[in-house]
């Protein structure tokens, strides 16, 4: 107990944020063979727009009720998912038969632009995140102690990975999504409609990235416009660290990346954590090249 | 550009105007001619691991930051001279991408992207963190030293203008006569089709752990031009948007092309200092001018004739879905993912 359960709880919290937002990277990825470098900035944008909900007229005077939350956050899911559509559309479907590179970069263009439009938007100070609508409270599970937060962050992200994973799976546009990943010619030849399928897989991501970002800003309770970046990275990493381009692998991966970046800032140092998870990245890699549950997809010629 | 005196009637203008520079510009623009100059160093370097062999290497501000900091720490610990840190540099930092790339080389496309963001942030995070007391933490380190060569010494901008611009006149013909070498060669091979280079008896391996040595080696030496120039040299200068420029600086300019790593460095360096008056609007249109550069000239502002000459082969009917043939790993990842 102590430290380990503490920190594996922190973990916990921390992964199936992370997890969220991977499953982005790898919905995008195993679809279009692109890294969405402008996805840590929705993610962003999602706790910008809940921020602004909850300093809003719409959310004074309300006391602290899942209701209200479920709201602000399927409102900023819907916001999101619209800028992320049209990130898709300017920037990336001109670029879908060009270089890869040509959309890395332009990529990382939609990346800088959106960074900047929020710091023009919200100001560049650190916002202090509205946590009163949050009920207070610990419990106590089979010896573990949950703080309220903790226990509706992994609820809901485990909610929102069980929809997902069922949607893909189970249902005939998850299939579409599934054959779109394996070979854009021969779904199409199927009566996929490829642009449909990418449109849908650009509201999923960003969706479920801007339910992550209300969720860090609720869980640190401070946000800033720069910090797109740093969870994108961590979230990117998870989804490589789980195989790229498969869905349970970006959850498994967020968690793993969650539980093992709090582990090592607590045994190990705080101040070398983000080190930790790259050298850990790098070790994977080079042992298991495809990630932990990915197919052998790149050494095939 | 046919007849050949022509060629060199412009090479002799150009030169011309790069001496003349310094004594008609002011200052602060000779200064922005020296930052410029660092830049397309960088990218000329970058562009030996990116452009020439296709390795995505987006963690290069690592190597820049090994040679600043090697610079820095040598000279201000040890008292070394900066001349002789120019080189030493360069060489510790392209035998720390030696070691480092060695067992990540054969990582492909989108996975040795990855890997070259963490090692950028592995480097940043080191530096910080200030190991053994050698980086000086978040604030960094001074150089206090001058740059001398031969009794004349580095003082005012021009001085620097004419050392920077000086040794890019320099790496820009050997990067010339490396690319139509063998070896320049091979690294194309490796970048259109690893498997057919290999089969041609390329050592694979070799080639980029090539690259990946002479890229960080020259970015290494840029290090020290900087860390000279500066005086002073902290982790915030050596970010992963760093790196993102870098790269930029290369796909803009077009892959694998040493006039388009100048006139790229170029439009990011001495843009945004003619648009300073819109400071908080700069990096926003920066950004949508990336997006809008990449969709309207993919080719880059001045791709290499190798380079132009593959991309009109590529477009053969029949082709509209599936992703175009220069990506490598992408066609490869595609058809089996």
């Amino acid at each position: 107990m102590g430290i380990f359960t503490e920190q594996l709880i922190n973990g916990l919290t921390l992964g199936s944020i992370y997890a969220l937002i991977a499953l982005g990277y790898t919905m995008v990825y195993g679809i279009m063979r692109l890294i969405n470098f402008a996805h840590g900035e929705l993610f962003m944008l999602g706790a910008y727009v809940g921020f602004t909900l909850l300093m809003s007229q719409f959310a004074t005077g309300a006391g602290p009720g899942l209701l209200l939350l479920a709201v602000v956050v399927l409102a900023a899911m819907i916001a999101v998912a619209l800028v992320g559509v049209t990130v898709e559309r300017v920037a990336y479907r001109p670029l879908r038969h060009s270089h890869r590179l040509t959309a890395v970069v332009s990529a990382l263009g939609a990346s800088i632009l959106l960074q900047n439009a929020a710091m023009l938007l919200w100001g560049k100070r650190y916002q202090a995140y509205p946590v009163e609508f949050v009920p207070a409270g610990r419990f106590e599970l089979l010896g573990v102690h949950f703080t309220a937060m903790q226990l509706i962050i992994l609820a809901t992200a485990l909610f929102l990975m069980l929809a997902l994973y069922f949607f893909v799976q189970r249902t005939a546009i998850g299939m579409a999504i599934r054959a779109t990943a394996i070979d854009h010619d021969t779904a199409r030849l199927m009566g996929i409609d490829i642009n449909q399928i990418i449109r849908l897989v650009f509201v999923i991501g960003p969706a479920l990235g801007a339910a992550a970002g209300v969720m860090i800003g609720l869980y640190y309770r401070q946000i800033h416009y720069t910090m797109g970046w740093a969870y994108g990275l961590k979230a990117f990493t998870a989804a490589i660290m789980g195989g790229i381009g498969n869905i349970p692998g970006a959850m498994v991966g967020g968690l793993l990346l969650g539980v093992l970046e709090m582990l090592g800032a607590g045994y190990v140092s705080s101040a070398w954590k983000d080190a930790f998870v790259f050298i850990i990245l790098i070790g994977l890699l080079i042992l298991r090249p495809h990630g932990l549950l990915g197919e052998r997809v790149a050494e095939k010629v | 550009m046919n007849k050949p005196y022509l060629r060199w009637i412009v090479y002799a203008v150009l030169l011309a105007g790069l001496i003349a520079f310094p004594r008609v510009a002011s200052r602060y623009w000779t200064d922005v001619a020296v930052f410029f100059g660092i830049y397309v160093i960088l990218g000329l370097s970058l562009n030996l691991i990116l452009g020439e062999v296709g390795l995505f290497n987006m963690g290069h501000a690592a190597f820049f930051a090994i040679g600043a900091y090697t610079t820095a720490i040598l000279s201000t610990q040890y008292g070394v001279p900066l001349a002789w840190l120019f080189p030493l540099s360069g060489i510790v930092a392209g035998l720390f991408a030696y070691v480092v790339t060695r067992p990540i080389i054969h990582l492909r496309g989108d996975y040795l992207l990855i890997v070259t963001i963490g090692l950028n942030e592995i480097i940043r995070i080191a530096l910080i963190n200030n190991p053994w007391g050698l980086t000086g933490g978040p604030n960094g380190l001074l150089v206090l030293d001058r740059f001398t060569l031969f009794g004349w010494s580095a003082r005012t901008p021009a001085d620097f203008y004419y050392l920077t611009w000086g040794f890019i006149v320099l790496i820009v013909i050997a990067l010339v006569r490396l690319q139509n070498s063998r070896i320049g060669r091979a690294w194309n091979y490796v970048r259109e089709d690893e498997v057919a280079a290999a089969a041609m008896g390329i050592d694979v391996r070799w080639a980029k752990s090539l690259a990946f040595t002479l890229g960080a080696g020259l970015a290494g030496a840029a290090g020290t031009l900087y860390a000279a120039k500066i005086r002073i040299i902290s982790p915030d200068s050596f970010t992963f948007s760093e790196s993102v420029i870098l790269f930029t600086i290369v796909v803009l300019g077009g892959l694998g092309s040493i006039p388009g790593v100048i006139v790229a460095a170029g439009a990011l360096m001495v843009l945004p200092e003619i648009f300073r008056d819109f400071m908080e609007y700069r990096m926003l249109v920066f950004g949508a001018a990336m997006i809008v550069m990449m969709i309207f000239r993919p080719q880059g502002l001045w791709p290499s004739r190798r380079w132009v000459r593959e991309l009109e082969t590529e477009t053969t009917p029949g082709s509209a879905g599936s992703p175009p043939k220069p990506g490598a790993a992408a066609p490869a990842a595609r058809s089996d993912a």
